[in-house]
């Protein structure tokens, strides 16, 4: 590599040539592949340990004759490959089937036979990974610098030279005695090699250093942005790489506007006017209020005329707007076990829906007008359904609510005597 | 310091033969990276790459920027050019690892002329391919969804029980591994650049390439944990590459849809992988071993060899053609029946005759030796059999799609200059890479050239 001290030296002296460091070892060059097994099982033999062969390709052979123990690379990665599928098939399990079960059409949230795909993968990526950096991390690489690199037949081994390097630390080591074995082993060329003496070439330079350092900072800091934005808290809107459909040409309500006087983009009601169609002039049957107070009857007519008729068609709608509106909290017979509070209870939780049957509580005895307005703008944590549901339907639940009381709570007596005779049992389904 | 202290005198008259055939594999391998000035071809090729990938980044930035509305697919075609090029480019890759695996674990010597440049051209190929499910998903920014990362979504973890969700798994297991097989077949070859550079006093190139060679020297105890890593990884990479295109297939064929649903469809689908990626191959290597005389490496009977298996696999995918339509018959559903019948001689008609002719007629002019020695035809054969593996996929996607079951979901696919646009774009992305790839890196496994050369086993049996 470095070219000074590039001028041959006596080797007839044992003490370090001028302009050379320590000692680090012997280098001979073999002619042909096979030449240097044969010269690497006569090193062996001689009882040399720290010695290696230095070939452009793995040669046949080699292994043997050097004494080289069986890797234990393939256990590894096997370790590898097991822990890849035991881990695939866990990851599988905890996010599909423990952290958080899919429903879907009623299947079962696990079926391996879905995950053996993945399970696959990731059994062979880790196989894959533990044998890339398991292979370089035995091997002792990556290893930016070593002794050899500075000569110049060392330079040739990725090309066409064979070497045996003997390092000066191998108990057997002796200067002369080694040189002798190498060129009786039939090498072409025997060549002593030593450490840099300018100690300060075995640190790294200076500006490679600065080059770490600077890129490992610049490195940091997106995640330093990330780690401040993650405890900090600023009043200015997420910064939109993307902006999606984030940003449009219009005004929000709670946006300022500097088209208007009072600088707001939300324009209420010009006073003393009511919109089109808004009048809603009929308390009872637009707010349940019959002289100031909860109205215990029901309106007398839509607002388009029509006369209030409590018929079979208008239950079977109360019931039908029921079903769709209500039974998800307070269930189909009204009792509060909606498929809601069943999954609240399954997740450990305590609240219930209101029960709407139950003889001992209040929501029996409300007024029909409460009750309509219970719909219309919610209750404690049942929020409002004014905006969902018209008023004719919402009247429309009341009834169907007070129907479903009575039959919860029906007896016998309620039943038509030519009926009764057709009850299971002779007794009531839900009833007392 | 570096002359020898002692050089002993030649002990036979074969002294030296057997290091010169070592020297010159080296020498014909790197001189292509040592050439002070590019070759004007290589210039010309690149200059067009870039063009081509140039439009590609445009298109890309109008599909991410708008939205995948501006491509022709938003009727009941939902998956055309996108899913069809995805499927294309990734079985493009697969011969690379077929021939740098398989033919590895079957001890097939003539691979190492091809395997550098086959392992690049499948890693350059995967990213193409990767692209079109991304772009496909339409806000690509959201892509690290479909990896299991707590989140604050509630516990919103992916479907591990969706086809494309093993897609995702397999493509990008797939590429790490191509990544890391191929770099690893590199190191030996980049010290042998680093060293070349280093004797010459190319400091600053010495150390790029260096700094990728991790310092390796060539030893018998590197060797041997390099040699079972190598052997291992090619044992796992076979299994995963047959999965791959496996899994891929299972995106169609776990699907509802009539002309989806079959289970030929993943042996199909990777014989017709190895079928197009083997063209590939050759498109890209007869005019590159003609430009940086390389014939005495890549032997005409390693071409002879790539075409056999083309003519062997072309004839899988028309028995696959045959078998699909015999058991559409067979089945006796009517859908099934259906979608093949207008497959055929539905509005896609052209595309399924230029792919049978592609893919089933154009292969068998391989059984002439005469074709096999005559490498411009070869050339132009294999760019039939690209185009007729691109049809292939395209008449399985847009065919079934545009007559699936309800006559109010028939459609008709016309593919808008942004789905031209990308898919130009991947061409000229993959020709980028492995232009620069060809000048700069070594193209043929130069040490495993070696390992199987006669003058691998000089020597043995003197003294």
């Amino acid at each position: 590599m470095s070219d000074h001290g590039a001028h041959g030296h006596d080797v007839e002296h044992d003490d370090v040539p001028a302009g050379e460091g320590k000692l680090f070892g012997l280098l001979a060059e073999y002619d042909t592949p096979g030449e240097l097994v044969e010269a690497a099982r006569k090193v062996r033999d001689a009882g040399y340990t720290d010695f290696d062969c230095y070939s452009p390709f793995p040669v046949h052979g080699i292994d043997e004759a050097m004494g080289i123990k069986r890797t234990i690379l393939p256990l590894l990665i096997f370790g590898g490959g097991f822990t890849g599928l035991v881990g695939g098939i866990a990851l599988q399990w905890y996010c599909n089937a423990y952290k958080w079960g899919w429903n879907i059409s009623g299947k079962p949230t696990w079926s391996l036979p879905a995950n053996i795909p993945i399970a696959f993968e990731t059994t062979i990526l880790i196989s894959v990974l533990t044998a890339f950096f398991g292979m370089w991390a035995l091997n002792k690489l990556p290893q930016v610098w070593h002794p050899f690199f500075r000569s110049e037949r060392f330079g040739r081994v990725t090309d066409d030279a064979f070497l045996i390097g003997i390092e000066s630390d191998d108990k057997r080591f002796d200067l002369e005695g080694t040189k002798k074995l190498l060129v009786d082993a039939g090498a072409i060329a025997v060549e002593s090699c030593h450490k840099d003496p300018d100690l300060s070439k075995a640190v790294m330079p200076k500006w490679l250093l600065a080059l770490i350092i600077a890129s490992t900072a610049f490195a940091l800091i997106p995640l330093a942005i990330a780690a401040k934005a993650r405890n900090s808290k600023s009043s200015e809107p997420h910064y939109h790489i993307f902006p999606d459909m984030d940003f449009q040409p219009k005004f929000k309500s709670d946006q300022p506007n500097d088209l208007f006087a009072d600088g707001r983009s939300n324009r209420g009601e010009i006073d003393g006017t009511i919109p089109r169609g808004s009048l809603n002039a009929d308390d009872v049957f637009y707010r349940g209020l019959e002289g100031g107070d909860w109205t215990h009857g029901f309106p007398k007519a839509y607002p388009d005329g029509r006369e209030f008729v409590i018929d079979d068609k208008l239950v079977k709608r109360g019931q039908n707007r029921f079903n769709i509106y209500c039974t998800p909290c307070h269930g189909y017979d009204g009792n509060g076990n909606g498929a809601v509070p069943q999954r609240v209870k399954l997740g450990g939780g305590l609240w219930a829906a209101r029960n709407l049957v139950d003889p001992k509580a209040d929501v029996i005895r409300m007024p029909n007008g409460q009750l309509f307005n219970t719909i219309s703008n919610g209750y404690n944590t049942m929020m409002g359904y004014g905006a969902q549901i018209p008023q004719s339907d919402r009247w429309a639940i009341v009834i169907y609510v007070r129907a479903l009381e009575r039959a919860q709570n029906a007896s016998l007596d309620d039943v038509p005597a030519d009926q009764r005779t057709n009850m299971p049992g002779g007794t009531m389904g839900g009833g007392k | 310091m570096s002359t020898a202290d002692i050089v002993t005198e030649t002990h036979h008259d074969e002294s030296g033969k057997a290091r010169e055939a070592f020297r010159t594999v080296t020498n014909d391998v790197a001189w292509i990276a040592e050439a002070p000035k590019p070759h004007k071809a290589w210039l010309a090729v690149l200059g067009i790459a870039l063009v081509m990938l140039g439009i590609g980044v445009y298109s890309i930035y109008t599909v991410i920027m708008t939205g995948i509305g501006v491509w022709g697919n938003s009727n009941t075609v939902c998956w055309a050019w996108d899913i069809t090029n995805f499927v294309w480019w990734i079985g493009i890759g697969h011969a690379g690892t077929l021939i740098s695996a398989v033919l590895y674990l079957t001890r097939q010597g003539w691979r190492t002329s091809i395997n550098r440049a086959a392992e690049a051209m499948t890693i350059f190929a995967v990213m193409a391919a990767g692209l079109f499910p991304l772009l496909h998903t339409g806000r690509p920014w959201f892509a690290w969804w479909m990896l299991p990362v707590p989140n604050d979504m509630g516990s919103l973890w992916p479907q591990f029980r969706s086809p494309l969700m093993w897609d995702v798994f397999a493509v990008s297991t797939y590429l790490t591994t191509s990544v890391l097989f191929w770099f690893m077949g590199l190191v030996p070859d980049l010290a042998t650049f680093r060293d070349r550079n280093a004797a010459k006093g190319n400091h600053l190139k010495a150390m790029i390439y260096g700094l990728f060679a991790l310092g390796w020297r060539g030893s018998a105890r590197q060797w041997h944990r390099y040699e079972r890593a190598y052997l291992i990884l090619a044992g796992l990479a076979t299994p995963l590459v047959f999965s791959v295109h496996s899994v891929v297939s299972f995106d169609f064929a776990t699907s509802q849809l009539p002309g989806w649903h079959t289970t030929i469809f993943p042996p199909y689908f990777v014989a017709g992988a190895i079928f197009s990626g083997f063209a590939m191959v050759l498109t890209l290597l007869i005019p590159l071993r003609y430009l940086f005389n390389l014939q005495h490496i890549i032997k005409q009977e390693h071409i002879h060899a790539m075409c056999k298996i083309i003519l062997a696999t072309g004839m899988m995918v028309g028995l696959a053609y045959g078998t699909e339509f015999f058991m559409a018959w067979y089945s006796g559903n009517p859908f099934e029946k259906f979608a093949f019948v207008s497959r055929a001689f539905g509005p896609f008609w052209w595309a399924y005759f230029a792919m049978v002719s592609c893919n089933v007629l154009i292969p068998q002019f391989f059984w002439s030796k005469w074709v096999r020695n005559n490498n411009k035809l070869i050339w132009v054969l294999c760019i039939f059999v690209n185009i007729g593996m691109w049809f292939e996929r395209f008449v399985i996607i847009a065919t079934s799609l545009a007559r699936s079951f309800l006559p109010s979901a028939w459609s008709y696919y016309t593919p808008t200059r942004y789905d031209v646009g990308v898919f130009v774009g991947t061409i000229g992305l993959f020709l980028t890479f492995f232009m620069l790839f060809f000048r700069y890196l070594p193209v043929v496994a130069i040490s495993e050239v070696k390992g199987v050369m006669p003058e691998a086993h000089a020597g043995k049996g003197h003294h």
